[in-house]
């Protein structure tokens, strides 16, 4: 309820929408015989500041607010949106929209009287805007203070580059039978990448953080200066790097962000739309071994103040921990309403949008592996040639060939069980829907990202979570040039 | 007129914003407005999927106070929203540092002449047409072969848009064009091989784009192929780079010669300038001017003038990609490429598409790159890929599953070739090309 209001503050009221505005929109999206339709209002504050060469360079503050409409009618979806929270503008994108409707289609009108559904789902992070949770002055501070004591750290470091972002959104979505309801997302992050050079040579490193809460995280525990230490250390690492690996072998992933393995490897793949169509290499196989039985992987929505967390998704669906493989076996699939329905099972709180500008799709929250029986240590030294791989940028699925890489930014030569010396950056190609029946050992040392994970979907970006335990994977390949 | 008319509404709504910066004591500022409409349709097996009906707009002002900037953005182009626009910027800009390279362009730097560059032309295809086109190239695609089992559609997008951009040294300027397109994506079953692959064209006139049915038969062609791809062993061969997947090629090196990576050291080309950095038979140039086409402009995202240029000829590096702060910060002026270049193209060779094959003689053919993997600062290049392993100038199979390796210096040293086989559906045109060797990493 309370949050409701703060949504209707926020959005409806600068724009003099009313329940009665909002009745009268779906009404008109309702006069054709639609299976769904849903209004989602939008307002976002975003703002950013940018530290570089030991000075404060940039600083923005950005305001998006607008409104999409949809009518879903069996596979058919009719969408539009504006910029612009007016009623006259609602009422023609509803007209648009509901034409996905063909002629002929006799209309059994519905009517639409808005209620207010009691918001009795828990909350996953709360309120209040990060934007204010520092004056801007502290924020310049604390800039300053990371600035500096991260110069201080060694005596190569050529350049460091600050930045501190937080974005406060309020969403409210209106749904066929009139329900209301609203969700207030806070999300900060922080991110420190050096340049260093020893003799000519230049490496970077970069490390960041941040999640569903305000700027006093960065603040609290100092987290803003381990993240300065983290990215000279990987930087100091690189400029030790030889030559990585070509070739198929033994792979030792860290805990933590090297997680983004699952994202990609089958997380993608696992979702509904996907599955619906057939299209993934997944498709059709719940209840099937996808992994060995060592591996438990969820997708949870509801862990407090993570990056991915989200209290309800994009359709005000409450989010949910939903079991994606259980010791090996496909349990099921991520799904937004429309997939749901299609599929015949229950939504998963998964339905995500990048804005009111874009349609809803199922999408990943925070995806992870629990933690296994193995002493992190003991994996490595089980290892006779391998490699290690402790931290990692970017990856990318085809999720129809199930083809995945993702890229070490940091790693290590594994040699009788020792980690023996850096290698150079390489990127790591497998087949998701088998790479994890080769998982032969799972450590204790369950890590979540530190809050950094933006996932891409048909040109939609949204905020995302990975994690896993220490991984040893029998024979992955590693795309170094040492050949 | 309803165009003129639009287009002197959104130049009155610039020059009230920079009126209002300078009002709140803004020494100088900057400002931009958009306006686009779009619509958006998708079929998949045979019926409408989704119809999307698209309206942006947005506006966004850098202000100076002396040499702090700051910057604000909002998508409510209420007066009242404007002012408080400007005022957040003035609000940044009294807590960023001074900045003796920020600030306005050089005035002499500005451009002064506004060619129609032909890059309006409005599609009146309305939703009824978008759909039977649509449905026209998936047709095309799903009856091409019996192996075509599945597919995620085609889709025809079109837009049209209205740029303003002006700054408080007089330039005001604003510019309408259009971007349409129309893609095809695919699937093909071979027991238990299933592959996807899409194809698509984009234009500014319609009356450019590739037609349905070609479209469709090139997606199911290029899904087909790659039917019971498998991997290679690990190994070091000659790697050529499909028309399509050399862009990217282009695109690191463009990254390495930009301003905000050289001023930041964080490039493998730091100093390359006048030295050997392609083959002596490599000319790179910007075309900004070209009628129609989708990377042209007269000016960049500053007002500079753009410039028709070599970038590199005779395989020497002639000039780095600069905007006004990133020269500034190297001693050097603005190349007008604040937002990126303009219709980059390599000179194509002698060889098509066969030909470039017949020289590769054996070797990987590559037709699709996966995951980032490219480190700007050492140059070292790790990517997933997937293609077609040939061998005497003949395609053999498909491959996937593999990652090709190298070093972005050595590699733009050795290319060998680039074919006259030009793809010139981006900004950055160019044919294939062919890397003496790289490393293979595989089975
Ligand atoms: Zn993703």
């Amino acid at each position: 309820m309370e949050i409701l209001n703060l949504a209707r503050q926020a959005i409806l009221m600068p724009a003099g929408i009313q329940d009665g505005d909002i009745e009268k929109i779906m009404n008109r999206l309702l006069s054709s015989p639609v299976d769904a339709a849903d209004i989602y209002f939008q307002s976002s504050h975003f703002e950013s500041w940018v530290m570089e060469g030991g000075i404060i360079k940039e600083g923005s503050h950005n305001i998006e607010q607008g409104a999409g409409v949809r009518a879903v009618f069996g596979e058919k979806t009719g969408f539009a949106y504006s910029d612009r929270i007016e009623l006259p503008v609602l009422l023609e994108a509803a007209n648009n929209v509901k034409a996905i409707v063909r002629q002929g289609q006799e209309a059994d009108p519905l009517h639409c009287k808005v209620s207010i559904k009691a918001a009795d789902w828990p909350k996953h992070y709360a309120t209040q805007n990060p934007l204010k949770s520092l004056a801007d002055q502290q924020k310049i501070d604390l800039l300053r203070r990371v600035d500096s004591e991260t110069r201080k750290l060694d005596s190569r470091i050529e350049e460091v580059i600050v930045s501190l972002v937080g974005v406060h959104e309020h969403i409210l979505v209106a749904r066929q039978d009139g329900s209301l309801v609203a969700d207030v997302r806070p999300l900060v992050r922080m991110n420190v990448t050096v340049i260093v050079e020893q003799d000519g040579q230049r490496e970077q490193g970069s490390m960041g953080g941040g999640g569903r809460s305000d700027y006093n995280y960065f603040i609290d525990r100092d987290i803003a200066l381990e993240y300065g230490r983290e990215a000279v250390r990987q930087a100091l690492v690189n400029l030790e790097a030889v030559e990585a690996p070509a070739g198929n072998m033994t792979v030792v992933l860290g805990s933590g962000w090297p997680g983004i393995l699952l994202h990609e490897a089958i997380g993608h793949g696992l979702e509904g739309d996907f599955n619906r169509k057939g299209t993934s290499a997944f498709s059709g196989r719940v209840g099937e071994r996808v992994a060995s039985d060592l591996c438990t992987v969820v997708d949870d929505g509801t862990l407090p103040g993570r990056r991915g967390s989200l209290t309800i998704d994009d359709e005000g669906t409450p989010t949910e921990k939903t079991v994606l493989i259980e010791n090996g076996i496909l349990k099921g699939y991520m799904q937004d309403q429309l997939n749901a329905r299609l599929m015949g099972v229950n939504p998963t709180g998964n339905g995500r949008r990048e804005s009111y500008a874009h349609l809803p799709m199922p999408r990943m929250t925070n995806t992870y592996m629990l933690p296994g029986q193995h002493d992190p240590e003991e994996i490595i030294k089980s290892v006779k040639k391998g490699l290690y791989a402790k931290n990692f940028g970017g990856g990318q699925v085809d999720i129809t060939s199930g083809k995945f890489v993702f890229s070490a930014s940091e790693a290590y030569l594994i040699e009788n069980g020792k980690i023996t010396r850096a290698v150079k950056g390489a990127t790591l190609i497998g087949n998701g829907p088998d790479v994890l029946t080769k998982v032969s050992m799972v450590g204790t040392d369950l890590e979540l990202d530190s809050g950094v994970g933006s996932c891409g979907k048909d040109g939609q970006s949204v905020p995302v979570g990975v994690g896993q335990p220490t991984l040893k994977i029998d024979g992955l390949t590693v795309g170094g040039t040492s050949v | 007129m309803q165009n003129q008319e639009q287009h002197t509404a959104l130049k009155n709504i610039v020059q009230d914003i920079l009126d209002e910066a300078v009002k709140q004591g803004a020494s100088a500022a900057e400002a931009g407005l958009s306006q686009e409409n779009g619509l958006s349709v998708s079929v998949r097996l045979g019926d409408v999927e989704t119809i999307e009906h698209h309206c942006d707009q947005g506006l966004g002002v850098t202000v100076y106070f002396g040499q702090r900037k700051g910057s604000a953005s909002t998508t409510d182009l209420s007066p009242a929203s404007i002012k408080e626009t400007v005022s957040a910027a003035c609000s940044i800009a009294r807590y960023t540092s001074e900045d003796e390279y920020s600030g306005l362009p050089e005035p002499e730097l500005l451009a002064t002449e506004f060619p129609d560059l032909d890059l309006n032309h409005p599609w009146d295809i309305g939703v009824d047409g978008a759909i039977a086109l649509a449905i026209e190239c998936e047709d095309a695609a799903r009856s091409y072969h019996e192996e075509i089992s599945n597919s995620e559609g085609a889709s025809v997008d079109t837009h049209q848009g209205i740029r303003v951009m002006g700054n408080t040294l007089g330039f005001l300027q604003g510019y309408a064009s259009t971007r349409h397109s129309l893609s095809c994506s695919v699937l093909a079953q071979r027991g238990d091989s299933m592959q996807r692959d899409y194809w698509y064209t984009v234009a500014r006139n319609a009356r450019d784009l590739e037609s349905a049915v070609d479209v469709g038969n090139k997606a199911a062609e290029r899904t087909l192929r790659r039917l019971q791809a498998r991997s290679l062993s690990t190994r070091q061969c000659p790697v050529l780079y499909c028309a399509e997947t050399a862009s990217g090629l282009l695109s690191s090196f463009i990254g390495a010669i930009s301003g905000g990576n050289l001023y930041r050291k964080s490039s493998f080309l730091l100093d390359a300038l006048g030295t050997q950095v392609f083959p002596e038979f490599v000319r790179i140039h910007e075309q900004p001017y070209l009628k129609g086409a989708l990377g042209s402009g007269a000016y960049d995202g500053e007002g500079v003038a753009t410039q028709t240029r070599d970038i590199v000829s005779e395989g020497i590096l002639r000039g780095y990609v600069l905007s006004t702060y990133s020269a500034r910060k190297l001693g050097l002026h603005s190349t007008g490429n604040a937002g990126g270049v303009h219709n980059l193209t390599i000179d194509p060779g002698k060889l098509d598409y066969q030909g470039m094959l017949k020289e590769l003689n054996t070797g990987l053919l590559v037709t699709e790159l996966m995951g980032q993997g490219v480190n700007m600062v050492t140059g070292d290049y790790s990517r997933g890929a997937a293609g077609f392993w040939v061998e005497n100038g003949e395609i053999q199979y498909p491959v996937e599953e593999i990652t090709i390796a190298g070093n972005l210096k050595d590699m733009l040293k050795n290319i060998v070739a680039v074919g006259n086989d030009v793809d010139y559906r981006g900004n950055i045109r160019t044919g294939s090309i062919l890397v003496e060797r790289m490393s293979i990493a595989g089975e």
